[in-house]
């Protein structure tokens, strides 16, 4: 039996003190009313205008820029042009010679003009402004609570798995699984809620969940018989109810094989896992659709599932790697041995490049057909989000293709830790672009309330995590595969 | 001086690992060994390094994708930069994602196909090669194992008695 140490205790308590403190912080620091935006932006533009990048490209495509920012206000049912004041180098200029703002109706394709005055244009603007900031600390809870619900769903996957193509090598791993995946019940509590909250109107993460957009918002209204609270809500429960009754009943049957005299748990199993892997890919598939695709609501990718499902799975095998190698340093795994070790490595290795391949084959269809409606996904974010944007795929591909296309190295723990965490790191950053954007837009950044939601769910999934290993055996006993496991050598 | 070796034969693969092993424990040279399958674990068992064949692809690659940049940077970007589209053609980062396909494509093609030149070339195969067998039978269900004789031909026939070998023959080699 594993005895969770206690200097592990203390610091995934410390953890979650910081994080709850942390994020606490940020819900407290969010501006309460447009009073607070117009003073935190008058000290903006004292302070000078930021980041200088983003006025030269302003300046430079101000065209193409200005329309795009139209389209993500009109996302936030803000009609305003938010650079277009924010910058008040130039765009701003056009507006105020016609007092006019001729806006682009995306629903229809028509145009529509909208006459504001200069102070009403104002006013709209600190709404939308106080919207992305209130949003900040919400967004920031949601990206860490879906990255560590959804890894330890990958793990769940990942398990699922090796038990139906009956893999030789991972038997000896299946308890570690188990225990990572215990995670997922509490996870799907905290995130369920947040949806509940979402629900009630408590942010605007999700715009379609607002009466008042899909009122003026043709392409959102479309879309409420498949984008209302009650059907998404509906289906959240579904999806997170059938994942956690596999995870209930598959550790249960693993649990009951080992006192067993014959192999039927270990059949029962078998069957659960190939059920359990059918119904995964459907909810995985809508889930990523109803949680992150639908934050952007008038934009839309068919491989987007897939997208989601390749980032969080290499992470999820990233993490089992990770456990494995911290419960190995402690002898808690005996039967472990390189081999096993260099096989997750090789998983790493093998989905980091197809979640390239993924993100590639999004990005570039999208870039090269290059058609508006579909194109202002990827213009917010290389425009608002240069350095996240294009660091992950230097974290999540260049980085674990150099360092992990070794032999020897897959072999040795240091370098696949080191690996290991900027891959998590890679993908974090990886949903935190998927949502961000959607929800604060360019006032993003990786403060506080980032990071302490982040330690906060870290601190969380330790303790969880390393709690349920202590409950039972790390080796299963009577499983008819464990033997081969634990002579398996590559 | 006569080119003596001997040549010991198997019918089966363990028994011939065993043999590998005692025979390198009785410090005595091992030629070659011929088999009509991979037998897991020999090359180890004979001491022979690792291969760096992986090494030379991984080389391979970096040129194909050097290569494939530079085709197409000197093609679409500074030999003639034409709009083709509305791709944007004024430097080569702007208009990448339209190049990435050919570009791995070329580096899979240059690393796989060369490597298997190298392979051909190192281990000297080509057509019309003269075979190199020294018993039909390895190539169908024997194993053969090759010890170069010095001056121990008796001793080295009893040793390889012992080993399990069902034949054992002393051959001149020229």
């Amino acid at each position: 039996m594993y005895t969770f140490s206690s200097k592990l205790k203390t610091l995934s308590f410390i953890l979650m003190t910081l994080g709850i403190l942390g994020i606490g912080y940020g819900f407290y620091a969010a501006p309460k009313d447009i009073q607070e935006v117009e003073k935190l932006l008058a000290a903006e533009s004292h302070g000078g205008h930021g980041d200088s990048n983003h006025d030269d490209a302003s300046k430079n495509e101000h065209h193409e820029t200005s329309s795009s920012d139209e389209k993500a206000s009109i996302d936030k049912s803000v009609v305003v042009s938010n650079k277009g004041v924010t910058t008040a180098d130039d765009s701003t200029k056009v507006s105020k010679e016609n007092e006019v703002l001729v806006l682009t109706d995306l629903t229809a394709g028509r145009e529509k003009a909208h006459v504001l005055t200069a102070e009403e244009e104002h006013t709209e603007h600190l709404t939308h402004v106080l919207h992305q900031l209130q949003n900040k600390p919400w967004s920031a809870f949601y990206v860490a609570c879906i990255f560590f619900m959804l890894i330890s769903l990958g793990v769940l996957a990942f398990y699922a798995i090796q038990q139906v193509a009956q893999a030789g090598w991972s038997p000896v791993l299946f308890r570690v699984m188990q225990g990572i995946t215990a995670y997922l019940p509490i996870g799907s509590i905290i995130f369920f809620i947040f949806l509940l909250l979402c629900g009630f109107h408590l942010n605007h993460l999700f715009v379609w969940l607002d009466p008042e957009v899909v009122a003026t918002d043709k392409l959102i209204a479309n879309k409420a018989g498949y984008l209302n609270f009650p059907f998404w809500i509906i289906r959240a429960a579904i999806f997170l109810i059938g994942w956690n009754l596999y995870r209930y009943y598959s550790r249960k049957n693993c649990l009951a094989q080992d006192d067993a005299n014959d192999n039927l748990f270990y059949k029962k199993n078998f069957k659960l896992s190939a059920i359990f892997l059918v119904f995964f890919i459907v909810t995985e598939s809508i889930m990523s659709w109803d949680w992150i695709m639908s934050i952007d609501p008038h934009w839309f990718s068919t491989l987007f599932g897939w997208y989601v499902f390749s980032s969080f799975f290499v992470s999820a095998i990233t993490t089992i790697a990770l456990v494995t190698l911290y419960l190995k340093s402690q002898g808690a795994l005996e039967h472990v041995n390189t081999s096993h070790i260099h096989d997750l490595a090789k998983f790493m290795f093998g989905f980091s490049v197809f979640w390239t391949y993924l993100w590639f084959s999004q990005y570039m269809l999208i870039w090269y057909a290059n058609i508006p409606e579909e194109v202002t996904y990827y213009i917010t974010r290389i425009e608002m989000y240069n350095l996240p944007f294009f660091g992950a795929v230097v974290m999540n591909f260049v980085f674990p293709l150099l360092i992990l296309i070794n032999t020897d190295f897959k072999r040795i723990s240091w370098i696949l830790v080191m690996a290991g965490v900027v891959i998590l790191i890679g993908h974090y950053l990886d949903f935190f672009i998927m949502i961000m954007p959607g929800t604060v837009g360019d006032r993003w950044f990786i403060g506080i309330s980032e990071i302490a939601s982040v330690l906060f769910f870290l601190g969380l999934f330790i303790y969880i995590v390393f709690t349920a290993m202590t409950k039972v055996p790390l080796l299963p006993k009577r499983n008819p595969f464990i033997e081969e496991s634990k002579h398996f050598h590559y | 001086m006569s080119n003596k070796v001997i040549y010991a034969i198997y019918n089966d693969d363990d028994i011939l690992m065993d043999a590998v092993k005692t025979t390198r424990a009785a410090r005595h040279h091992i030629e070659e060994v011929f088999t009509p399958f991979p037998v897991h674990g020999l090359d180890k068992a004979m001491g022979l390094a690792p291969t760096r064949l992986a090494i030379c692809s991984f080389l391979y690659g970096c040129v194909g994708l050097a290569f494939a940049t530079w085709m197409m940077y000197y093609i679409m970007i500074q030999d003639w930069p034409q709009d083709i589209g509305g791709k944007p053609s004024f430097s080569y980062v702007e208009n990448m994602p339209a190049f990435v396909p050919i570009m791995f494509e070329l580096t899979v093609f240059f690393a796989a196909h060369l490597m298997v030149i190298t392979f051909y070339m190192r281990s000297k195969l080509w057509p019309f090669k003269q075979a190199e067998n020294p018993d039909v039978r390895t190539t169908d269900d024997h194993f053969l194992m090759e010890v170069a004789v010095r001056d121990n031909e008796e001793e080295l026939i009893t040793f390889f008695q012992n080993t399990g070998a069902i034949e054992v023959k002393v051959i001149d080699k020229h």
